[in-house]
């Protein structure tokens, strides 16, 4: 895999001779062909100096190469990231994609076998603890400043209240460089540096629903019997059961991301007896599943992650991410250090993790309809009428691209739930963890089982 | 001298090396940590029944088996049925040898494809928006697509039918072939109808054929957790299903005792189909 991606980016590097830098050659010894090396030493001959000035990166990694190995979820593992850090830093990134489950379990009991921890908040409440991550001193993040507060103090703006569940503030700052324990505010010890974020809500046929969808609650319709669907990850789809039961005024939770015995018993009682009902369709574990119960039209109304609701429309099929009036349910992952990382290795982490806030991956991540740590750097590297688009929530006045340059939406379109501020701002509550996380899945097994 | 001795344990040693390190090692290691004892991040060594005791006690285990025996049941049944007239049909009205091979190759061309692929496939065709609804809506036969033919008790059993005929069909097939054809000149001789040559003469001749496929049918529906998973749309349960998920959650001595269990229970189902059938004559 890594052998591969070096591969690429030596030969894309000796054919476009573009932004290259002295970095590109760094993995002569990691096996780049002969050829691709002597183009790759031209192309460098001509653009090392120019190409460190522009990026402002130093070029030790070209003579000492690095390889950092990152694992975690599907999401933010993506190719073009590990091709873009190789060109841009010299740094050679393993990724490796595995569901939260088994990136929680991995991050715990075999320590040795990542750098870098791409995992998302709720996992780190849960495995932090174990000792395997070492917290990373802000000074030497670049970009502190300028990360989205909602990772630092909580408040998006200085009056928004913080949502419930595992909300990133949280469990974003331990109290020393040994610490383990989590700190109320903000230290200088962060444990992870967010990367990737969103807002959840249930996605809709807007042609098939036959009426406007403004609630959670609307999922419970009669009129949508057997036409709807929840996603079946424990510790995910009870935050959206969770919605929708309070939406019903089931029940009111103290807190739906940490719920007691007793709001989880009603919970899974309410989804049991809607369930026998006969009110779902399905419920869906992967992404694909959650497409094509969409777009075959088996559902008309259910969870949804923002991508698969771009990847039903890309069908020609309409599809809309509906906000709702209780709000969203939101996640958000970041970059944890190894704890056996030093030396040479943590200098590079640290220098892969500035590169990721410093502009380039925010814009790739902003484009897909997440949201990156830090704004202000995404923004030079979007167009303006990008950024309108993706962050203000304005009506786009061209064509919306994917990364790989796909129509999203056309001239005119605008994002569902409007602005990052509207939507972020409008966050209910986070995915977590609960204390009572065992007795919680054993109650969903039995729902699904019912 | 010596060398003649040990010759036979040399001859067997391979298959039992392989036996060991592929089937006895991995058996003793699921038995050995379903004692451990585990949290949501990590399994302990420990001598623990919990997993056991949590198991065995939960309404939803027993919900789960019996559903899952559910399945068996009506698809051993199904199987068995339709497994044994096409078995029938190859062996005794098909009258060339040739043609008899050329159909029952035709039988296995759907294995040439992937398992998963032959149940997905199933999807789009029974959906509500399928092509089955289609066109019986089309035909005016109904005015309301069938919501039952996808993501229900009838997809999984149908998909569960259409993965594992070939299953019984092959041995019973093999077994019809072997049944000399003069006892039954000779049943016809001695007056016996039809239908009394095929339970007096055809069936019990038959039965390690039948023995032989139960025990493919049974032990894989037992075991099946991605056709139950796909079909009901995750709506339903079945044991193998319920392992994947504790398996995904981590809970992995959890899993290991249901393993147990279920290994347990196909073993005295198998146990139980060999007191009936001597199924050694087959082989």
């Amino acid at each position: 895999m890594s052998q591969k991606t070096t591969d690429r980016t030596g030969a894309k590097s000796a054919k476009s001779g573009a932004a290259g830098t002295a970095g590109k050659t760094a993995p002569a010894g990691a096996g780049v062909s002969r050829r691709g090396l002597l183009k790759g030493a031209a192309a460098l001959g001509g653009l090392a100096v120019g190409g460190q000035a522009v990026t402002g990166f130093p070029t030790v990694w070209a003579q000492n190469p690095i390889t950092l190995r990152q694992f975690g979820t599907g999401v933010s593992n993506l190719n073009a990231i590990a091709e873009k850090c190789k060109a841009d830093l010299g740094i050679t990134l393993q990724m490796t994609a595995l569901d939260s489950d088994a990136v929680s379990q991995r991050v715990v009991t075999q320590a040795n076998s990542f750098d870098i921890a791409d995992i998302e908040y709720w996992i780190c409440k849960k495995v932090f603890a174990a000792g395997t991550l070492q917290p990373m001193d802000v000074a030497k993040i670049k970009y502190y400043d300028q990360i989205v507060p909602i990772f630092t103090t909580g408040k998006l703006t200085p009056q928004s209240q913080i949502a419930q569940g595992t909300a990133p503030n949280t469990v974003s700052f331990v109290e020393g460089p040994d610490s383990k324990k989590f700190a109320p505010a903000p230290t200088q010890w962060m444990t992870l540096i967010p990367t990737i974020y969103n807002a959840d809500t249930l996605g809709i046929r807007p042609d098939l629903v036959g009426r406007p969808i403004k609630n959670w609650k609307d999922i419970l319709d009669p009129a949508f019997k057997g036409k709807t669907s929840i996603l079946n990850i424990p510790s995910i789809g009870i935050m959206d059961a969770a919605m929708i039961c309070e939406s019903a005024g089931i029940v009111k939770y103290a807190d739906k991301g940490n719920m007691t015995k007793a709001e989880i018993d009603i919970t899974i009682d309410f989804l049991i007896k809607t369930k026998q009902a006969g009110q779902f369709r399905a419920f869906w574990k992967t992404f694909d599943e959650s497409v094509n119960l969409m777009a075959s039209g088996e559902v008309v109304i259910q969870s949804m992650w923002s991508p698969a609701v771009a990847a039903v429309r890309s069908k020609g099929i309409p599809c809309v991410y509906q906000p709702l009036e209780e709000g969203y349910r939101a996640w958000g992952g970041g970059l944890g250090i190894a704890k056996h990382l030093k030396g040479a290795q943590l200098d590079a982490a640290y220098e892969y993790i500035n590169w990721y806030l410093s502009g380039w991956v925010g814009a790739y991540l902003n484009r897909q309809g997440y949201y990156s740590a830090v704004l202000s750097t995404a923004e030079k590297n979007m167009t303006p009428d990008e950024w309108a688009f993706w962050m203000l929530g304005q009506p786009a006045k061209t064509d919306i691209l994917s990364p790989e340059g796909k129509v999203m939406y056309t001239a005119g379109a605008v994002r569902d739930g409007g602005s990052f501020e509207q939507r972020m701002g409008a966050v209910a509550c986070w995915n977590s963890v609960m204390d009572e996380d065992r007795y919680m899945v054993r109650r969903w097994n039995e729902f699904i089982a019912a | 001298m010596t060398l003649y001795r040990i010759a036979p344990y040399l001859q067997a040693a391979p298959l039992t090396l392989i036996l060991a390190a592929f089937l006895v090692l991995p058996i003793a290691t699921i038995v050995m940590v379903s004692f451990w004892d585990y949290d949501s991040i990590q399994i302990f060594p420990d001598f623990v029944f919990t997993n056991y005791e949590e198991t065995i006690t939960s309404p939803v285990t027993w919900r789960t088996y019996l559903n899952t025996l559910k399945y068996t049941v009506i698809v051993w049944a199904v199987t068995l049925l339709v497994g044994f007239w096409v078995a029938y049909y190859l062996a005794f009205h098909i009258r060339s040898a040739t043609m008899q091979m050329v159909l029952f190759l035709v039988c296995t061309i759907p294995f040439l494809t992937s398992n998963i692929i032959r149940m997905i496939s199933w999807i789009p065709f029974l959906g509500r928006n399928g092509l089955l609804n289609q066109s019986l809506m089309t035909m005016g036969l109904i005015d309301q697509p069938l919501e039952f033919l996808l993501f229900s008790d009838f997809a999984v059993v149908l998909a569960m039918v259409h993965l594992y005929t070939l299953f019984m069909v092959t041995p019973i097939f093999n077994t019809l072939m072997r049944i000399d054809r003069a006892l039954i000149e000779a049943a016809r001789d001695a007056g016996a109808n039809a239908f009394q040559i095929l339970t007096n003469v055809i069936l019990p001749l038959a039965k390690p054929g039948i023995a032989i496929g139960s025990i493919f049918v049974v032990t894989l529906v037992m075991g099946d957790f991605i056709t139950v998973r796909f079909m009901s749309g995750g709506q339903s349960a079945s044991v193998g299903l319920m392992m994947a998920n504790q398996i995904a959650l981590l809970q992995y001595p959890a899993a290991a005792a249901n393993a147990v269990i279920l290994l347990v229970l196909v073993l005295l189902l198998v146990a139980a189909i060999l007191r009936i059938v001597n199924i050694r004559k087959e082989l």
